[in-house]
C-alpha cells in the first residue's frame, strides 16, 4: 500500500512529482505569491495616482510645501520627518531579517528580542503616520477654494505662507452651523470654517503686502506662481468661493481634491498592511516565547511572516519616492 | 540552513563573512542611498532640473535609487538571493512585467487628459 502515492515512476525528472524543484516549502511559496499579487494591488493605486498627476501637472502641490512638520520643533523642514520614518522602517526590516536569522540558528533567546525589537519598529512607524495624517487633516495656513476647485493661497512679499487668521477681519456673520437637531434629522453638516471668504477678502484687502500663490507651477523656477498685488485681488475677487482650512476627502488647502484622497488611500492602505504586520509580528512573538517553533524544529514561520514584513518595507519605498520626492 | 547563504553583495565585489555581517552591510548601504535621497530633495540642485527622455533628471535618480533600494530588499532581506532561479524568475519578471505595462497605459492615458485640459477648450480654472 505504501508505494501508491510516493511512486509515480518519474522519480529522475525535476517536475515527476515527489520533489520540492523550487527548493521551498508550500507556505513560502504561497506567501511569495501573496506578495507578487500585493504588489500588483499596489502598483494599481501608485499608477493611478501617477495618472492624476500627470492629469493635473500643473496643479500638483509639491511635496516639500506641504510635509514640513516634525515633532515637537516649529519651523519648516520639509522631508526630515518622512526619512526618519523610512529609517524606522529599514531598521525594523533589519531587526525582523536578523530574528530570521537566528531562527535558523535555533536561538530562542535572539529570535526572542530580535521579534521584539521589529514589533516596537512597527508602532513606532504606525504612532509617526498617525501624526502625519493628524498635521495634513488640521492644515497650517488655510487657503481659498476657487469656483474651478483650484487653490489660492497667500503669502507676504518675500514668499513666506500666511495664515488666514493673521489676516482675516471679523465680520458680523449670521450663518451657523446646520445641526440636525435644529432641522430636518437627516441632514445635517461638518463644522464651518473659522471665517468666511468675505472676511478673508476684506483682511486681504486691509494688508497691502499680502500676495496670492497660485497652484501653478512655474516652470522656470519650479515652485509655484505668486501674482502681482492687482491680479492677486483680482484673483481672489473673481475666483474665490469659499474657505478651506486643513483637508479632507472633498477639498484640501494644499491642491486638488485628489492629493488628499491618494494621500489618504495610499498612505492609509499601506498603514493597514503595517498594523497587520504588527499583528502577526505580535503572534509569532509570543509564539516563539511558548516554545511552539522550538518544538515543532523549526522557525520557518518567523520567515514567512518576514517575508511579508519586508514586503510592507519595500512598499514604503515607492510610497516614499512618490510622494515625497519625485 | 545558515551555510547556504550567498554572502557576496554587488557582483562579489564585497564578501561578507557571515549572515549577519552581510545584514549589517546592507542596511549601512540603503541608509546611504536614503540620505542620497533626502539630501537631493531636500536643496533639489540647480543643475539636475534638465529633461532626459520626458523627465527631470532628478527625478530618474530618485527612481533609479528607488528601484535599487527595493532590489536589496528583495534580494537580501527576503532572501531572493538564496532562492533557486525558478521561483526568482516566477515572481520577479511576473511582476516587473505587469507593472511596467500598467505604468505605461496609465500615465500615457493621464499625460493626453492633461493635455487636453492644457491645450483643448476645457476650462478648468474660474
Amino acid at each position: 500500500m505504501n508505494t501508491t502515492v510516493v511512486d509515480t515512476g518519474t522519480d529522475e525528472k525535476t517536475w515527476g512529482g515527489g520533489k520540492k524543484p523550487l527548493n521551498a516549502s508550500y507556505g513560502k511559496l504561497m506567501m511569495w505569491f501573496f506578495i507578487t499579487s500585493d504588489a500588483l494591488t499596489f502598483t494599481g493605486f501608485l499608477a493611478s495616482y501617477g495618472f492624476s498627476r500627470f492629469k493635473f501637472a500643473e496643479i500638483w502641490p509639491i511635496a516639500d510645501d506641504v510635509f514640513t512638520h516634525v515633532p515637537f520643533i516649529h519651523g519648516n523642514y520639509p522631508m526630515i520627518f518622512v526619512a526618519f520614518m523610512t529609517f524606522i522602517l529599514i531598521m525594523s526590516s533589519v531587526t525582523m531579517v536578523l530574528a530570521v536569522d537566528a531562527g535558523h540558528k535555533m536561538d530562542k533567546a535572539k529570535t526572542t528580542i530580535y521579534m521584539f525589537l521589529t514589533v516596537i519598529g512597527g508602532f513606532i512607524f504606525l504612532s509617526s503616520q498617525a501624526y502625519e495624517w493628524t498635521t495634513f487633516i488640521k492644515g497650517e495656513y488655510g487657503a481659498v477654494g476657487t469656483h474651478g476647485g483650484n487653490i489660492i493661497q497667500f503669502v507676504d512679499t518675500d514668499g513666506n505662507r500666511v495664515a488666514l487668521k493673521d489676516f482675516a477681519i471679523g465680520q458680523p456673520v449670521d450663518r451657523t452651523q446646520h445641526l440636525n437637531k435644529n432641522g430636518l434629522w437627516f441632514s445635517s453638516e461638518s463644522s464651518l470654517p473659522s471665517y468666511t471668504i468675505d472676511e478673508v477678502v476684506a483682511g486681504f484687502e486691509a494688508n497691502p503686502n499680502l500676495l496670492v500663490k497660485t497652484t501653478y507651477v512655474d516652470n522656470a523656477t519650479g515652485h509655484k506662481t505668486i501674482l502681482s498685488r492687482n491680479e492677486s485681488i483680482k484673483e481672489l475677487k473673481t475666483k474665490g468661493k469659499n474657505v478651506v482650512e486643513g483637508a479632507n476627502l472633498v477639498q484640501n488647502e494644499y491642491g486638488p481634491p485628489l492629493f488628499a484622497n491618494y494621500f489618504f488611500f495610499i498612505t492609509g492602505f499601506h498603514g493597514f498592511h503595517v498594523s497587520i504586520g504588527v499583528l502577526l509580528n505580535i503572534i509569532i512573538f509570543f509564539n516563539v516565547i511558548l516554545g511552539t517553533y522550538e518544538r515543532r524544529g523549526s522557525y520557518e514561520m518567523v520567515e514567512k511572516v518576514g517575508l511579508y514584513w519586508h514586503f510592507v518595507d519595500l512598499v514604503w519605498v515607492f510610497v516614499f519616492t512618490f510622494f515625497y520626492l519625485v | 540552513m545558515a551555510d547556504t547563504h550567498k554572502l557576496e553583495i554587488f557582483r562579489g565585489l564585497v564578501k561578507f563573512k557571515s549572515n549577519t555581517q552581510k545584514i549589517w552591510g546592507v542596511l549601512i548601504f540603503l541608509s546611504i542611498v536614503t540620505a542620497i535621497e533626502v539630501i537631493l530633495g531636500i536643496y533639489k540642485p540647480e543643475m539636475l532640473n534638465g529633461h532626459f527622455i520626458g523627465m527631470k533628471i532628478l527625478n530618474w535618480i530618485f527612481i533609479i535609487l528607488t528601484i535599487v533600494k527595493a532590489y536589496y530588499i528583495t534580494w537580501d532581506f527576503m532572501h531572493m538571493r538564496d532562492e533557486t532561479a525558478s521561483l526568482r524568475r516566477m515572481v520577479v519578471w511576473t511582476g516587473v512585467f505587469l507593472i511596467c505595462y500598467l505604468i505605461f497605459i496609465l500615465l500615457q492615458e493621464g499625460g493626453y487628459v492633461g493635455s487636453v485640459f492644457t491645450n483643448g477648450f476645457v476650462k478648468n480654472d474660474f
